[in-house]
């Protein structure tokens, strides 16, 4: 037992029971809270596992964004001091079978991947990594430089030969002479930006502030 | 004992050489590291309740300075200096209320979420050259991930009062706080596609040398600089922007029905904060430890890279906190703005600004490049003044000593 496990499950059980009390809770404020908690959580095994891009992403978008922004609106719109929410007998019975549904559905997915070979291939990755050229090591996180790249359309695992993990796992051997560039994710990264900025603008659109026309007499 | 303590890598690596003393057994990896991170916690947490403690006093100070009358003088020694103790001793022995309307809860556990908030984002801020609790690729990004969840604590702490000034205050602070937060992010992503990096730890090695390697000097960073630092003002709730504890017309704002210790809490965060958002000012703008004139490569090359991180751990410190005084300063001499001038400044000025100063950055070298074929004016690019372990050091430039220094680290890494 490890820190690094002893960490996963704290981490792990507070993600749970924040939330099981935001399904349990009926204060609309304190489900926020705990939604924080079951989110800040997720961020902090995202950190744990090497992702911190995606750890920060989780705490940027979710926590700093979403819930601020439903806390907001519950504030601006809520009537009395402390707004209740009580959800009916049928309402519960649908929303825990489309829970149900969607447990399946995660543990098939988990279920599917071979953890063992996954663990195998980002062993020797890790080893392989270019420490010297500034890369931090793999527990410090080094996400950020892959991924951006990839949205820049080079493929550092690809297209630079790094191919981390590939050759010496017997995965594949990389082919002599220059290949085509992959494309990477340039394509659906600008594509979710314009699609961003078109949501933007129709939003603005909608939220002007709208004059009546006053007829001259 | 001293001299392995100097030439071990990591806190961690030297107990792990040691013994405990009485029963003389040696100190496991996993020991070392818990017994490291506690010494480590503990000193990011006295550098989170000092500057409390000490800008609260340069604050009387400054203000008895500024508004021509004399500040603390009473309470303990020479300048008042025990203000700030007496204060504190006032406020633990406050009772802690919690109003009848009140959400007991929430209302015990948003100022927790405050100071949770600035403490952690303490982890990444590099205190000297490789001093950061975590040298993460994405430094700024958890940074400013973290400095978000601050408004959280505000409305909660607001929502759950059961009051309507609690809430007033709440909603003010958070618009306030969540608008300034989106150019407060663009400036800070100026020096960091003049660096190519969000690792603070590498934007402030690659200003070292001197201080024209400085972002600030970056014609675009110059402002990028101004613009980052009024916003980082605005999201420390600071004056002219502190509407929300605008005492004489809000009745305190969301901290209405705090009192005590949680009452403290908030400005304990409050001051931590300020502090940081000037920490990140220094590391993104002002060089970070570097002293300007290359002084610390000498001292590094004479007297070893331990003695240099301590004297631009200082450097670092005084420059950080002359911007909190800079801070406070602009407290005092500045009329609070109304709320809709707050919102007008940030939505109608600040962002478009510094929208036009993220284009101009980017544009930049590339224009230059095409006038001049240089990607900079003074000095090389700063690309240049990575770390390249595989190629010969050179001996002429003003990078040289940093250099051998990031080779001799990358040939103990690859050894180790």
């Amino acid at each position: 037992m490890n820190v690094e496990t002893l960490l996963f499950w704290l981490f792990a059980l507070l993600a749970c029971g924040g939330a099981i009390s935001v399904a349990v809770s009926q204060n609309v404020v304190r489900m926020a809270f705990s939604l924080v908690l079951c989110l800040g959580s997720t961020a902090v095994m995202f950190l744990l596992l090497g992702a911190d891009f995606v750890g920060a992403t989780q705490l940027m978008v979710y926590v700093g964004g979403t819930v601020v922004l439903l806390v907001f609106g519950v504030m601006l719109t809520a009537t009395g001091p402390h707004t209740k929410i009580k959800s009916s007998g049928a309402d519960a019975i649908l929303s825990g079978l489309i829970g149900v549904v969607f447990l399946f559905i995660v543990s098939t997915t988990v279920t599917a991947v071979d953890w063992g070979d996954a663990k195998q291939k980002i062993l020797i990755g890790t080893h392989q990594r270019d420490e010297s050229r500034g890369f931090n090591p793999e527990q410090q996180g080094n996400t950020t430089r892959p991924l951006g790249l990839s949205f820049l359309s080079v493929r550092a695992d690809r297209d630079l030969k790094l191919n981390i993990g590939g050759e010496a796992a017997g995965l594949g051997k990389s082919e002599e002479g220059l290949k085509p560039l992959s494309s990477g994710y340039l394509l659906p990264f600008e594509i979710v930006s314009i699609h961003l900025l078109v949501v933007l603008v129709g939003a603005s659109y909608l939220a002007r502030a709208k004059r009546r026309v006053t007829t001259s007499q | 004992m001293m001299d392995t303590l100097l030439a071990a890598n990591s806190l961690a690596e030297f107990l792990q050489t040691q013994t405990i003393p009485f029963c003389g057994c040696p100190i496991d990896a996993t020991t070392a590291m818990v017994l490291a991170a506690i010494v480590h916690v503990a000193l990011v947490g006295a550098w989170f309740g000092l500057p409390a403690g000490l800008f609260i006093w340069a604050e009387r100070k400054i203000s008895g300075r500024i508004q021509d009358r004399l500040g603390p003088t009473r309470t303990g020694g020479r300048f008042g200096w025990l203000q700030s103790l007496a204060d504190g001793a006032k406020l633990i022995q406050k009772e802690d209320l919690v109003p009848a309307d009140a959400d007991g809860l929430m209302f015990r556990l948003a100022p927790y979420i405050v100071v949770v908030a600035s403490f952690a984002a303490y982890l990444v801020l590099p205190f000297s050259d490789g001093w950061s609790a975590l040298g993460l690729d994405v430094g700024l990004f958890l940074t400013f991930a973290i400095l978000s969840l601050e408004v959280l604590g505000v409305i909660l702490a607001g929502y759950s009062s059961g009051s309507k000034w609690a809430l007033f205050g709440a909603i003010r602070e958070s618009a306030q706080m969540v608008s300034y937060e989106i150019p407060m992010a663009i400036c800070a992503l100026c020096p960091i596609i003049t660096a190519g990096t969000l690792n603070l730890n590498e934007i402030g090695q690659l200003q070292s040398g001197g201080f024209w390697n400085w972002n600030i000097l970056h014609p675009f960073n110059f402002f990028a600089f101004f613009v980052y630092f009024t916003c980082a003002t605005a999201s420390c709730k600071r004056a002219p922007f502190d509407l929300a504890e605008a005492e004489s017309e809000l009745v305190a704002g969301f901290l209405t029905e705090y009192s005590g210790m949680r009452w403290s809490f908030f400005f304990l965060a409050e001051y931590a904060s300020m502090f940081l958002v000037s920490g990140l000012a220094t590391v993104l703008f002002l060089g970070g430890w570097d002293d300007g004139f290359g002084i610390l490569g000498v001292v590094k090359a004479n007297a070893g890279s331990f003695v240099a991180n301590a004297l631009g751990l200082v450097i670092f410190l005084k420059k950080a906190s002359l911007l909190v005084c800079v801070q406070i300063w602009v407290r005092w001499t500045l009329p609070r703005l109304r709320i809709d001038q707050v919102m007008t400044t940030c939505l109608k000025y600040l962002i478009p600004i510094s929208c036009v100063l993220f284009a101009g950055t980017v544009a930049y070298p590339l224009v230059l490049v095409m006038m001049s074929g240089n990607a900079s004016i003074i000095g090389e690019p700063a690309g240049n003044r990575l770390v390249q372990p595989h190629q010969p050091v050179k001996q002429a430039s003003s990078g040289a000593n940093k250099q051998t220094q990031m080779t001799a680290a990358a040939a103990e890494r690859s050894g180790r």
